[in-house]
């Protein structure tokens, strides 16, 4: 599909990118403030951002350009178990309401802007400060690659080849992160969603009604998964319930674990804009669970993809006009710069507060951090990059799953020292190390699956490796709690009480 | 109040629950329609508790 060019759908596509690309630069002046001054400026935004922006801001990071590429072609692929993206995204939010205004109070109040921060503040361990920071750098990572590789999948569909397309974006994406700080994906944000909005919602509308209604888009799918056998169909196998569940447990309580996804919160101007965003993120939800669908509709349209990751760029460009084709592509690859932006300075915040900050220059002063920060998102970026670039795609597929798996294990070191002084920063630290170790080796010695298997009794039970590392973390980390209460009553004191 | 949070996660984590083709809606197999009418009555059990809080802070 890549043998010819779509200039229609490509001159689109440069409007909107240049659109984009100016909004970015001009970002810096949005909102006044010194960006280059304070950390809080570059990397936080100023810590001003209002419902609305932060809605966007968080929506636009939150829900992935690889999101819209993945979903559909796991849907596509393997039916209902692709679904679990959807109750994953539901539940995340009591989760957000009910414990991140907690964590924002904390930060605001002591000037924290990254987790390692809050977890430093309230343990007062250098150790666990570096244990949180490390997770979040190195899941983010790959995290950042697969949004070149969504970005890559449109490039390809509007007739581009070659790596070129792919590295000037992103030495423009670059360039004016390293500008603007947090303002420019925050602005940028606004046109992304809009489009996506647009897009899908002619997409849920249009398509079924060329394809017969939903009920036919339906039928098409069984017929085809009945045709595949194995474990895809309309509805889960009972084997795979297990899984559904803890696959969307365990990436709802990991979502907001991630340097972007806190990059988000701690921007938000109050307690209260992260609650009124509990209520109102779910409006992204529905649009993911109709993106879903269009992994069903493929089949109704016919469409034989040969890597599933193709199925949504070849319905649209089945489907669509060409410019409407290349608006939706536009959507997606600017889908894809608005989180990897936000990606990139959640691990510059971290690296610079956590590492240089606490490791190199300790008396660092305001202007300095937010230097080495917009120096650190430069590094993250062409990092990532390479990774694209050098290394096989499966890599960061399977990296991807690994960071997941990875990023949860901090779950008790950040959330529940914001309720609880009981637990010791040893026991937290070994608790991580053994949820890591356990749920790598696990996952590594399944075939990088993001499953594993447990027999108990007559029964065989499948279930998510980074759930059962989180039961095994938090179980040492309270082990080691209640022996070193034993061996040293003498807890160490902590800089932040617990709200 | 904060007990009306966990609901979702009781409606979506039961998978035994909706796991079926059947009652369909609007061509939508049970399985589909049950999941996506979780996303507003979600977002509104989380307003009510959001309304309920005792007004303690600055907005």
């Amino acid at each position: 599909m890549a043998d010819r060019i779509d200039w229609v759908a490509l001159a689109i596509f440069l409007f909107f990118f240049a659109l984009v690309t100016v909004m970015g630069f001009f970002a810096a002046r949005w909102k006044s403030g010194p960006v280059s001054a304070h950390l809080d400026q570059w990397g936080l935004g100023g810590r001003q951002f209002g419902t609305w922006i932060t809605w966007f801001l968080l929506g636009g990071d939150f829900y992935t350009a690889y999101t819209v590429i993945a979903v559909p072609a796991l849907v596509y692929a393997v039916g209902a178990y692709g679904f679990f993206a959807l109750p994953y995204t539901i539940i995340v939010y009591p989760f957000v309401f009910a414990v991140m205004p907690v964590l924002w109070k904390t930060a605001q109040a002591h000037g924290y802007v990254t987790a390692a921060d809050v977890v430093h503040g309230i343990y007062n361990s250098r150790g666990l400060e570096f244990a949180v920071a490390i997770t979040g750098m190195i899941a983010t990572m790959p995290y950042i690659a697969l949004q070149l590789i969504g970005m890559g999948v449109v490039i390809k569909a509007i007739g581009l080849t070659g790596e070129l397309p792919i590295i000037a974006a992103f030495i423009i994406l670059a360039l004016y992160t390293y500008s603007s700080g947090l303002r420019a994906p925050a602005l940028i944000a606004f046109v992304k969603d809009i489009m996506i909005y647009i897009v899908v919602l002619v997409a849920v509308i249009v398509v079924p009604a060329k394809l017969g209604g939903y009920g036919a888009v339906f039928a098409a799918a069984n017929d085809a998964f009945t045709a595949k056998g194995g474990d895809t169909g309309l509805i889960l196998q009972p084997s795979q319930m297990l899984s559904y569940a803890t696959l969307a447990l365990g990436s709802a309580l990991a979502a907001f674990m991630y340097p972007h996804t806190l990059t988000g919160v701690f921007a938000s101007k109050s307690a209260d804009t992260i609650r009124k965003n509990a209520i109102l993120l779910p409006a992204y939800t529905l649009l993911l669970g109709l993106i879903a669908l269009l992994g069903y509709m493929a089949y109704a349209a016919n469409i034989k993809v040969t890597s599933p990751n193709d199925v949504v760029p070849v319905l649209f460009k089945v489907l669509f006009p060409s410019w409407f084709a290349g608006f939706a592509f536009s959507a997606i690859a600017i889908g894809a710069l608005v989180p990897a932006a936000v990606m990139s300075i959640g691990a510059a915040n971290l690296f610079t507060r956590n590492v240089w900050k606490s490791y190199i220059d300790p008396g660092i002063s305001h202007a300095g951090e937010a230097a080495v920060a917009k120096i650190a998102s430069l590094i993250v970026k062409i990092g990532a990059l390479a990774f694209t670039l050098f290394l096989p795609t499966q890599y960061a597929l399977d990296l991807q799953l690994l960071g997941g798996l990875w990023i949860l294990q901090i779950f008790p070191a950040l959330v529940f020292g914001l309720f609880t002084r009981w637990f010791r920063a040893e026991g937290l630290l070994l608790g991580w190390a053994t949820g890591i170790l356990w749920g790598s080796w696990t996952a590594w010695s399944n075939g990088l699956k993001p499953l594993a298997s447990i027999s108990l009794g007559e029964g065989r039970y499948t279930f998510y490796v980074g759930l059962g590392a989180l039961i095994l973390n938090v179980a040492v980390a309270a082990l080691g709690t209640v022996v070193l209460s034993r061996v040293s009553p003498d807890r160490g004191r902590s800089i932040a009480a617990p709200s | 109040m904060w007990i009306l949070l966990l609901l979702p996660f009781v409606g979506l984590l039961w998978v035994p629950f909706y796991n079926s083709v059947e009652p369909a809606l609007f061509g939508f197999p049970f399985f589909y329609w049950y999941q996506l009418a979780w996303v507003p009555l979600s977002s509104l059990l989380i307003w009510l508790v959001h309304r309920s809080r005792a007004r303690d802070e600055a907005p």
